[in-house]
């Protein structure tokens, strides 16, 4: 009874200042809808990793060139990797089933006035079965094709559509870097989204990629399927002693390469995630306390203002907690009401940026939850201390308050 | 010289307010202001008691002990039986919500808030249930059934006074404490309004009301003359019985 009347009160109060209002409650509103966008990209970008993951399939071995980190994941920069070391690998170790060389570059794409810039893949046709890829039209490329240098191209799905829309690609001759290249096949889509999508890219052979378009010697990564069930750690290790030995690394050296499995990708895509995360999380709690502290810099002026009120309601019989409860219901509905409107704002933003960055932000009803009870805090934590003052007038004081 | 400040003859039960030996001072600066120097009186059940005095004589620091809205440094104050002097924050705020009713010169109606809403708000503070329809009543008895959802910006001000007395007598108090009811209102309107504190004095409400105007005084069964913070309507022995 009582708290409804508080209630419609501090409504009232808040209308009646409209302007004032909204602008104390812009701080809660930018720092919860900066956490609901934060949260959002963060969770859609795992999330990506994650599809790229299933994507790949889990008995996937990576080696790449130079010392872990140092190159990031692409390191294209170092040459140390051979084909020679790929088949080296596929003879030497049991446990490895299929071995692709990677040498990969980007280009520009074109089909009469269609164009468009992918990531070139030049491989070997086992490729397709170590990535989980399968042919939707038209055919892999052939042992010949590869080991003659062949002008062949597989499209991923999203080129293929790009730059064929709704004709048959099978036949066609497109240019790649400049190079005209036949299409022989299109692979099924994988579903994945972004700049690093498996469906925005051409597989040619590994030899006329190196050759005819990179003009390299050494590759940018080697792809190994493992058995299934094979000890993923003992395969790692012998690999890695195929490779030292092929490149005469001594003891107590550092590699000149690194191999990765898929749980380590996955660990540190989660943990730049997280680091991202964490990073913009506090920028966004910063701005939340911010905001906090326009709400009590305005509940001040507003308890200042209504001195005369508060000494009314005490004469009336309005006990200290009254008043207490009063103030501090105005100020959490300040807090709590910009915590909507900033969830609003939150999601639109994250709706945007899915649009423009081309990968899906996730609004999870977690941070939406966590984000407001996080704003209703700041409203009971800075609210309190101007609604104990309230509640701390001396009737006679404030009753006489001009 | 007694019967000037004490209702003669009345059993013990029938005294609403006792009061002894108030004293309250302020400091301002070096100098030290006896705002109330040794006031003693006592009003009964149902008696209408004027306070006069010039400006500045104490008048409204006693109006706010009577009221409970802060303690007396020194003195008895027993307000309908119960001995309040030394009670202090909330236990005040009960005794205020229960026992006395309010009516200031300047209204004092909260901005916001309909009149019957502003009628209802001593109720819900005192955690009465049928907070609405007592209001109703109690703006009837005022002659203001037909305004109930105007908020004070939209009443004049003999009307506003009279949402302020609704408020104050909406909660069944001891006593009604007026300072200066009429003094923000024209002659007229000023008259309308004693004429419904006799009423509410008719029906048996106990009225303490400081006024300036000789005739309003006049017209109290009683007055109580203050100077420089003491009684001075005659009588040092002023003590309740
Ligand atoms: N809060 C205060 N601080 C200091 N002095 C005060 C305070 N309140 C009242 N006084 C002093 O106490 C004395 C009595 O004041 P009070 O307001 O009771 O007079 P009053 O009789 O009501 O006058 P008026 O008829 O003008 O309303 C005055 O001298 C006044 O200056
Ligand atoms: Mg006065």
């Amino acid at each position: 009874m009582l708290f409804w009347t508080t209630l419609k009160v501090a409504l009232r109060s808040l209308l009646a200042n409209k302007l004032r209002s909204i602008l104390s409650m812009l701080g809660i509103i930018i720092g919860v809808g900066a956490v609901i966008a934060m949260l959002a990209v963060g969770a859609g970008a795992q999330k990506q990793v994650l599809d790229h993951v299933t994507a790949l399939g889990s008995n996937l071995i990576m080696v790449m060139p130079g010392q872990p980190r140092s190159g990031g994941v692409r390191g294209g920069s170092y040459q140390t990797l051979t084909v020679e070391d790929a088949q080296a690998i596929l003879a030497e170790v049991p446990e490895v089933e299929k071995a692709s060389p990677v040498a990969r570059g980007n280009g520009q794409f074109k089909y009469y006035n269609k164009n468009k810039e992918s990531s070139i893949m030049g491989v070997t046709l086992t490729y397709l079965g170590i990535r989980n890829f399968s042919i939707e039209q038209g055919r892999n490329f052939t042992v010949s094709e590869v080991e003659q240098r062949v002008k062949v191209a597989v499209l991923g799905a999203d080129t293929a559509e790009e730059l064929f829309g709704e004709d048959d690609p099978i036949g066609e001759q497109i240019k790649i870097a400049g190079v005209t290249f036949k299409v022989v096949g299109v692979l099924k889509a994988k579903g994945t989204q972004g700049p690093f999508s498996f469906d925005d890219q051409a597989l040619v052979p590994y030899t006329t990629a190196m050759d005819r378009i990179l003009g390299t010697d050494y590759l940018s990564e080697i792809d190994l399927e493992i058995a299934e069930d094979s000890d993923q750690e003992a395969v790692q290790a012998a690999i890695e002693d195929v490779l030292r030995k092929r490149h005469a690394i001594r003891a107590g050296q550092d590699d000149d390469f690194h191999v990765r499995n898929m749980a380590e990708m996955v660990e540190t895509a989660t943990s730049v995630t997280r680091t991202f995360s964490l990073l913009l999380g506090s920028v966004a709690a910063i701005s939340l306390v911010v905001g906090g502290i326009g709400i009590m810099n305005i509940m001040l002026v507003t308890v200042t203002e209504r001195t005369r009120e508060i000494g009314i309601r005490k004469a009336i019989g309005a006990k200290d907690r009254d008043i207490l409860v009063q103030f501090l219901l105005e100020s959490i509905l300040m807090s709590a009401l910009g915590g909507v409107v900033g969830v609003g704002a939150g999601v639109s933003v994250a709706q945007v940026s899915s649009l423009v960055s081309g990968f899906t932000a996730v609004v999870e009803p977690v941070s939406v939850a966590l984000a407001l009870s996080f704003a209703v805090c700041v409203g009971v934590f800075f609210g309190f201390y101007p609604a104990r003052r309230a509640a701390a007038l001396d009737p006679i004081e404030a009753l006489s308050y001009e | 010289m007694t019967a000037e400040h004490t209702p003669a003859a009345l059993p013990e039960a029938d005294f609403v307010i006792r009061a002894q030996e108030l004293v309250k001072t302020f400091r301002l600066g070096e100098t030290i202001v006896r705002a109330l120097d040794g006031v003693s009186f006592a009003v009964g059940r149902g008696e209408k008691v004027a306070i006069t005095g010039p400006s500045g004589s104490g008048k409204s620091t006693l109006m706010n002990i009577l009221g409970c809205l802060g303690p007396p440094d020194e003195g008895e104050y027993v307000l309908a039986g119960e001995p309040v002097s030394k009670l202090s924050g909330n236990r005040l705020a009960e005794i205020r919500n229960k026992y006395i009713g309010f009516v200031f010169q300047t209204f004092n109606l909260l901005p916001r808030l309909s009149a019957v809403e502003n009628v209802e708000l001593p109720l819900l503070y005192g955690g009465v249930a049928d907070a609405p329809q007592r209001a109703q009543e109690a703006l009837e008895t005022v002659g203001l059934g037909d305004r109930m959802r105007h908020e004070p910006s939209q009443l004049s001000g003999g009307q506003r006074q009279r949402v302020a007395i609704a408020r104050a007598i909406v909660t069944d108090p001891a006593i009604l404490l007026a300072d200066e009811p009429t003094g923000n209102l024209d002659q007229s309107t000023g008259q309308e309004i004693m004429a419904l504190f006799d009423d509410l004095h008719a029906q048996g409400r106990t009225v303490i009301m400081v006024t300036h105007d000789q005739e309003v005084a006049g017209r109290c069964e009683r007055q109580i003359h203050i100077l420089d913070g003491r009684i001075a309507n005659g009588a040092e022995d002023a003590r309740g019985d």
